[in-house]
């Protein structure tokens, strides 16, 4: 009997060798007459166990990892092929806390199926959300989007069901679904994650999009830096295209949707939604200016929903279970679950999806195990590198979109970087407008000039330099960003900066003489 | 005036007729929906501080400096990208706004260099203005960090022959790039890099500004706020403390300027804003090249010789007028009143062409008067007069943004008519689509964000069977506006021409050979015309320059009246007439058979109240037209001529013929600039003034009648029409005026058309379309709109009639002729300013296919050799020209573009066919004999007289 043996194509893994560990596996079975299929699954989320190796024995799934190309004649040796005892051995893969712990609805299918096999995508649940889609009306689409309370997943979350009425009740014509995928938030990798590894949920949730708003074309626009998610996407696109799920008749539907994918040239700025509009028409990525939004003008003037991977991808399982599945998790008005990415100086990194209300203390503490140096947790960067520094005392916030705006922080794209008490959060606000500096777009002038100077007078700080002055003029400076920039990055720039003068005012408290011994 | 300073509304006027009534700072105001809110403010005289917005182009939103606050609206949106919501209350001033607006010009102060005492733009730099607005004072981040220019003062892009770039002055506003994509629609600009180094860059950061695509047009540099862009006089001068409202002497366009001045030196010219015609846009002709006008060449002293190869002496006015008067009433005396005439100019005002034509008739006592319009719209006065009823196009340039389906045929309008075709490139941008007919591959076929949706490449001289096929297909698929034609035509007419343009010979399928192009494009074409909601035709002279030229100008009013596109905004049958004032002209009488207002000599009726005006019997046969003038001159009977501005000798066609027509003659009597070509042929020369000098009225191609004011005092020292007056009254005829005021009222007493117009009325509205009277007390923008002008609209029959002029194994090729942006017409002007850098020398345009079957390389010298003549001119490889027609300008004398030109002409008006001609091509290293002949004259014909030693 074949035996099933999945190794992850999921960055992460090819980053650490997952192929040469497949290899390694292939060449060991031939070796030893041994009849295995390899799967090419997508990331359990575990990056610090990555390439994560699993063994389908007697109907479940056995882990190992990290694996490397040598551990594998071991491996073969002490029987993985039958769940044997190794070193690497985790035992069943669903059994461990990491992921027993969690509530994956959005993610429920990465790392589980192979990411391009239609019917293992079906027999995981895919397809029921389109299907029942087809079945409703638009306005029922999305009300039921609506109802679920969906937030987008970018950053803003802004109600995704209230985006599509505003497209939807326009005028029929020509309107487009674009996606999201220009994951540029450093510490961020979900997005990528499920289109590696679950690229057909993304489709089936735009495709719903499509049908809930009258839309007959789609764009997925992924940064350069993702080849593997941009491979895998349009490889699903085919075969999709293939299936009769996407093209001139959608499933059956008598309705057409096509999907295309772009790719980023680079700019961190086209994450931004308006500056990605302009890159997808061969522009320059700059941001534009509001009103008109893109739901009413979005990609070549026309209504524009213009979503995060995470929104398009949850839009399945909630048509497939409906919105009072998927509201029953969270908090407040933070509905359903949030895929964390624990990332930085931590333990075990890697994306937890938890309902909202999550506190931090059990991302950090409980799933990423503290600090990875082992030295005592000092902050952690939320939301990318435009959101705010936290401090340990809160640690214990609940996760949702308020509550963490009531404490000057904001959620994101769910990114979490940790530091250990070896960090300079002077440095740190120092870096935060070198990051705007290098990322701006150029067309506003808070954020053009801004950063700049910003950067100039924390290093002034830092070479103590007129120190309360200096800091007087970056807190001015940050209200003129904030107030005056065009978009989130020079208007959210000041989050990191003035959080850290906040939190850790003693960082910034530099004498010259200070910074001399240094 | 002082210094006229146009008020900046920040973002366009929006055409609408809902309104939105809103509050700002306690104030309220009606404004039309999508008005932005700085917009708003600013039509209340609450200008709110601004640097990237300017009311050329549509809102940026990017410099943060018009942020304002609006009750239940988070944050502080920019005004300028926010439109006004109905019962919005904003305030636009508040210590928060304040506090913003002075941080960001912290930061914009803080990256620029501090050279204001000195800088180009002192006194005229809105970075400035703003800075004291918003009460800067302190940049508290010191001038020591980073800047986006080199410390070092990085070289200037000097290129540009008008104006320079300063990087370093840049505050990255884009307006200069939008300009270039709105206004201009070039899309020359752009910003390379991004962020703190982002920059305004022509092209690629390796390209300067000459070599980029720019078309010095200089809407980049009136949009600029700073020093950044800025206009080389004005470096060289100082900013300008005067302005004249006056109306650039270049095309059709007719365009407004300020004139802005020191004293009595022009400092720049910019486009007016409130100008009907271009809207405050402008070309590198109108814009830049007025130089010409000081230039050394300008003669402003008259002069006299007995013979052409005399040297010239300089006379005093007195003695130049009585030598002049003396020899045309001798001429007279020996072969009778009608051995002289006159041209008049479509170069001059309305009022000096009217005062030449009136000498002609008043004081020549003939009706010998024609005008250059012979040689390029006589058609068009012809076609439009008997189909519709009035010698002029039917819409105004703004028609055009209603235009669904635009039609150009034979018409280049990028290089000819720049400005109007930046108003058609924006229509086609937001979506009308367009089909352009023309043998080369003009730019509009093709350009940025612009593609023709078909380009018929006809063979030159088949424009006739191009219409009769396009109106079969209307007539024959359906696609007649039947109630249109029932209501407005001639029911006969329409009847004759729907069974003549249905015989099948007039099908698409049984023309396509003729024509050159499939007949399924034509089809195309005529269906997306018919069917595209307002069809706009635009024409030039390709359309009027051929034996057919008038029976083409029917045709295609034909087809916009089956189609029922005539009389509406965004419709329309549209010459874009070549001259500043080629229809003020034709308008003034310009015709040996019509007087003003074209009223035929020998309706008594008219002739009449000439006669009573003027006191004088006129002469009720029709006069000669020109090249009737050059047939009699060499057949003795026509002995001279008075030519107001215009070098025939070089524009007109087969110079062979007109020089040796020319040399007949025994007084030419030339009013002009330069001693022009024709002046060799000349023995009294008058030196005119330039359009800096004069006072009076320009018509455009859109029958508006602009102003031309005076910046500066006449060189010569006296005015055109006073010169002819004073010649008319040397001739026996009493004509005074004290004014060319008075010459306008006497223009409107005698002309039904224009009897509303006056200089006082103008100089209060602006500018005028005629008809001008009781009926149309504000003017006509577009014609015909319940009726047509003679009634109903008349069908014509426009048989296809073939040129005689043929190809065959000696002459295979057509050459046909067209002009390029930066020279304009014969040069006269353009030649002498900085645009010649754009265009040193007329070329001859190939196809690689016929260039390499002859062997010729891009730049080899060939000779174009036709039945009439030869000439020389480098090559030039070019796959915009089909296989079998070559190309060339002729700005430039020594080209002799009309060497080889025929005497073949439009049946109904004589208007050459300078569009097609037989030619052959073959590689050559020499001038031909006529430019070796040519540059003879040169050294024989232009001698002046050096002046007597002290």
């Amino acid at each position: 009997m074949t035996i099933t043996v999945y190794v992850p194509c999921d960055s992460a893994a090819l980053s650490v060798g997952a192929d040469d560990v497949a290899a390694a596996i292939h060449e060991q079975a031939d070796m030893r007459g041994l009849d295995i299929q390899i799967i090419r699954n997508g990331s359990r989320g575990m990056c610090w166990l990555e390439p994560l190796v699993e063994v389908l024995h007697d109907g479940v799934r056995y882990a190992y990892g990290p694996v490397t190309g040598a551990d594998v004649p071991g491996l073969f040796d002490a029987g993985f092929l039958q769940a044997g005892r190794h070193d690497l051995a985790l035992g069943p893969t669903d059994a461990l806390d990491w992921l027993a712990n969690q509530e994956r609805l959005t993610f429920a299918r990465v790392g589980v199926i192979d990411p391009l096999n239609l019917a293992d995508y079906q027999e995981h649940g895919g397809l029921v959300g389109l299907h029942r889609a087809i079945a409703m009306q638009r306005s029922e689409i999305v009300a039921e989007v609506t109802d679920s309370g969906l937030r987008g997943r970018g950053g803003a979350g802004f109600p995704t069901g209230i985006k599509w009425k505003t497209v939807s009740d326009l005028p029929d014509g020509q309107k487009y679904i674009c996606c999201n995928a220009d994951e540029g938030d450093s510490g961020t990798f979900a997005d990528r994650m499920l289109m590696e590894g679950d690229p057909f949920c993304l489709l089936e949730g735009m495709a719903i999009a499509g049908l809930a708003v009258g839309a007959s074309e789609g764009y997925v626009y992924i940064r350069s830096e993702y080849p593997h998610a941009i491979a895998t996407m349009k490889q699903a696109i085919r075969i999709w295209e293939d299936a009769g799920l996407l093209g001139p008749d959608v499933a059956g539907s008598g309705r057409p949707f096509r999907i295309k994918v772009r790719r980023g040239a680079g700019a961190y700025i086209c994450g931004e939604e308006s500056s990605m509009l302009e890159s997808m028409e061969g522009k320059r990525g700059t941001v534009r200016s509001k009103p008109p939004i893109p739901a009413v003008a979005g990609l070549f003037g026309m209504p524009t929903v213009v979503n995060n991977v995470l929104s398009l991808a949850t839009v399945p399982v909630i048509l497939a279970k409906d919105a009072s599945f998927y509201k029953e998790y969270g908090m407040g008005r933070s509905l359903g679950t949030q895929a964390f990415q624990i990332a930085g100086n931590v333990k075990r990194g890697g994306l937890v999806e938890k309902a909202f209300g999550v506190s931090l203390r059990e991302l950090i503490e409980d799933f990423g195990g503290g600090t990875a140096s082992g030295r005592p947790f000092r902050s952690a960067q939320l939301g990318g590198p435009l959101g705010a520094y936290i401090g340990e005392e809160h640690l214990d916030l609940p996760m949702d979109y308020e509550g963490l705006a009531a404490n000057s922080a904001m959620l994101g794209h769910g990114g979490i970087v940790v530091f250990d008490d070896t960090v300079d959060m002077a440095e740190m606000a120092r870096f935060a407008f070198e990051f705007c500096q290098i990322e701006s777009c150029g067309k506003c002038t808070p954020c053009r000039i801004g950063a700049v100077r910003g950067k100039e007078s924390i290093e002034k700080i830092l070479r103590g330099e007129e120190v309360a002055r200096n800091i007087a003029l970056v807190e001015d400076l940050c209200e003129v960003m904030t107030d005056g920039s065009l978009c989130a990055m020079g208007g959210l720039t000041p989050m990191p900066v003035l959080s850290a003068i906040r939190l850790f005012p003693e960082d910034f408290d530099r004498t010259p003489a200070a910074a001399a011994a240094e | 005036m002082a210094l006229l300073v146009e008020p900046d509304f920040g973002t366009p006027k929006r055409e609408t007729e809902k309104t939105v009534t809103v509050q700002i700072n306690g104030r309220t105001i009606t404004v039309p929906e999508g008005t932005s809110v700085m917009r708003a403010a600013s039509e209340l005289g609450q200008d709110i501080p601004k640097l990237c917005a300017t009311d050329m182009v549509n809102a940026w939103g990017s410099c943060r400096m018009c942020l304002v606050e609006i009750d239940g609206v988070r944050g502080t949106p920019a005004s300028c990208t926010t439109p006004v919501r109905e019962g919005m209350s904003v305030r636009t001033q508040t210590p928060r706004l304040e506090k913003i607006r002075r941080g960001v010009m912290e930061l914009y102060i803080s990256d620029h260099p501090l050279d204001c005492l000195t800088c180009a733009a002192n006194g005229d730099c809105e970075l400035q203005d703003t800075a004291g607005e918003v009460g800067l004072r302190d940049v508290r981040y010191g001038f020591q960090g980073e800047k986006h220019f080199a410390e070092a003062a990085e070289p200037k892009d000097e290129s540009n022959p008008y104006f320079h770039f300063d990087s370093s002055k840049c505050i990255v506003c884009s307006r200069c790039v939008r300009a270039c994509e709105e206004v201009q629609g070039t899309f020359a600009l752009t910003i390379q890099g991004r962020g703190f180094d982002s920059k305004v860059s022509a092209g690629t950061a390796s390209d300067n500004f000459f070599g980029s695509e720019c078309v010095s047009c200089g809407a980049c540099v009136q949009a600029c706020p700073t020093a950044t862009l800025m206009e080389k006089s004005v470096y060289d001068h100082g900013v300008p403390n005067r302005s004249v409202l006056t109306t650039c002497a270049y095309c059709g366009v007719g365009c407004s300027f300020k004139a802005e001045m020191q004293g009595d030196q022009v400092v720049r010219m910019v486009p007016y804003k409130d100008g009907g015609a271009n809207e405050g846009h402008s070309c590198v002709k109108g814009r830049f090249a007025w130089g010409y006008a000081t230039h050394k060449d300008r003669i402003t002293t008259p002069m006299v010789r007995d013979k052409i190869t005399d040297p010239w002496r300089k006379v005093s006015w007195d003695e130049a007028i009585a030598f002049a008067a003396d020899r045309f009433k001798s001429i007279q005396q020996k072969y009778g009143n009608g051995s002289i005439g006159g041209i008049t100019s479509s170069r001059c005002t309305n009022e000096e062409v009217f005062v030449v034509q009136k000498m002609i008739r008043a004081a020549f006592g003939n009706n010998n008067v024609d005008t250059c319009a012979r040689v390029c719209h006589s058609p068009t006065g012809y076609g439009l007069k008997t189909t519709f009823g009035t010698s002029a196009g039917t819409q105004n340039f703004k028609s055009v943004e209603k235009a669904d389906v635009i039609l150009v045929i034979g018409a280049n309008p990028t290089d000819g008519h720049p400005v109007f075709a930046s108003r058609m490139k924006k229509r086609l941008r937001a979506g009308a689509k367009l089909i352009v007919a023309d043998p080369r591959k003009i730019d509009l076929v093709r350009s940025p964000h612009v593609s023709a949706s078909h380009h018929i490449q006809l063979r030159p001289g088949t424009n006739v069977a191009l219409m009769n096929a396009l109106a079969h297909v209307v007539v024959t698929e359906g696609l007649v506006d039947e109630e249109f034609v029932a209501e407005r035509c001639e029911e006969a007419d329409f009847a004759r021409w729907r069974a003549f343009v249905a015989e099948a010979r007039n099908a698409p399928e049984a023309l396509s050979e003729k024509i050159g192009v499939d007949p399924q494009t034509i089809r195309e074409a005529a269906r997306l015309y018919a069917t595209g909601k307002n069809g706009a035709i635009y024409y030039g002279l390709g359309v009027t320059e051929h034996s057919q030229g008038s029976t083409m100008v029917m045709a295609m009013a034909n087809l916009a009246m089956a189609t029922g596109n005539i009389g509406r905004e965004g419709v329309g049958v549209n010459p874009l007439r070549g001259q500043n004032n080629v229809q003020g002209s034709c308008d003034m009488g310009s015709f040996p058979h019509e007087l003003p207002g074209y009223r035929h000599v020998a309706d008594a009726v008219a002739r009449g109240t000439f006669e009573a005006d003027w006191d004088v019997t006129l002469s009720p046969e029709p006069g000669l037209r020109i090249p009737n003038m050059f047939a009699a001159a060499l057949d003795g009977s026509f002995r001279g001529l008075f030519v107001q501005g215009e070098d025939i000798a070089q524009s007109d066609p087969n110079t062979h013929h007109v020089t040796a027509a020319l040399e007949s003659m025994e007084c030419i009597v030339v009013q002009d600039l330069f001693l022009n070509e024709t002046a060799a042929f000349a023995q009294v020369f008058l030196p005119g003034t330039s359009f800096l000098e004069k006072d009076g009225t320009f018509t455009n191609a859109e029958r508006r009648i602009n102003r031309v004011r005076p910046v500066m005092t006449e060189q010569s020292g006296l005015s055109e029409w006073e010169v002819v007056a004073r010649l008319s009254r040397a001739m026996g005829y009493d004509m005074h005026y004290s004014s060319s005021s008075e010459i306008m009222d006497e223009i409107a007493r005698l002309t039904p058309t224009f009897s509303g117009v006056s200089f006082a009325r103008l100089d209060r509205d602006g500018s005028l379309q005629w008809p001008v009277n009781d009926k149309a007390p504000n003017g006509t923008p577009t014609m015909h709109v319940a009726g047509f002008v003679r009634g109903k609209g008349r069908f014509m029959i426009t048989e296809y009639v073939p040129t005689e002029e043929r190809t065959n194994r000696s002459f295979p090729l057509i050459l046909t002729t067209g002009r390029i942006l930066s020279q304009y017409n014969v040069g006269a002007q353009t030649r002498r300013t900085e645009n010649s850098r754009w265009h040193e020398t007329d070329v001859l345009e190939i196809h690689p296919f016929d260039a390499e079957e002859r062997g010729i390389a891009d730049g080899d010298r060939v000779s174009i050799q036709s039945r009439k003549g030869a000439v020389s001119l480098p090559a030039q490889i070019s796959e915009r020209m089909p296989q079998g027609v070559v190309y060339t300008t002729f700005h430039h004398p020594v080209s002799g573009a009309n060497v080889i030109t025929t005497e073949f002409s439009d049946w109904a008006t004589n208007c050459p066919e300078y569009k097609v001609t037989a030619v052959q091509i073959v590689r050559s290293n020499q001038p031909s004999d006529w430019q070796v002949a040519y540059e003879e004259i040169k050294r024989t014909n232009y001698r002046t007289e050096s002046e007597p030693a002290e």
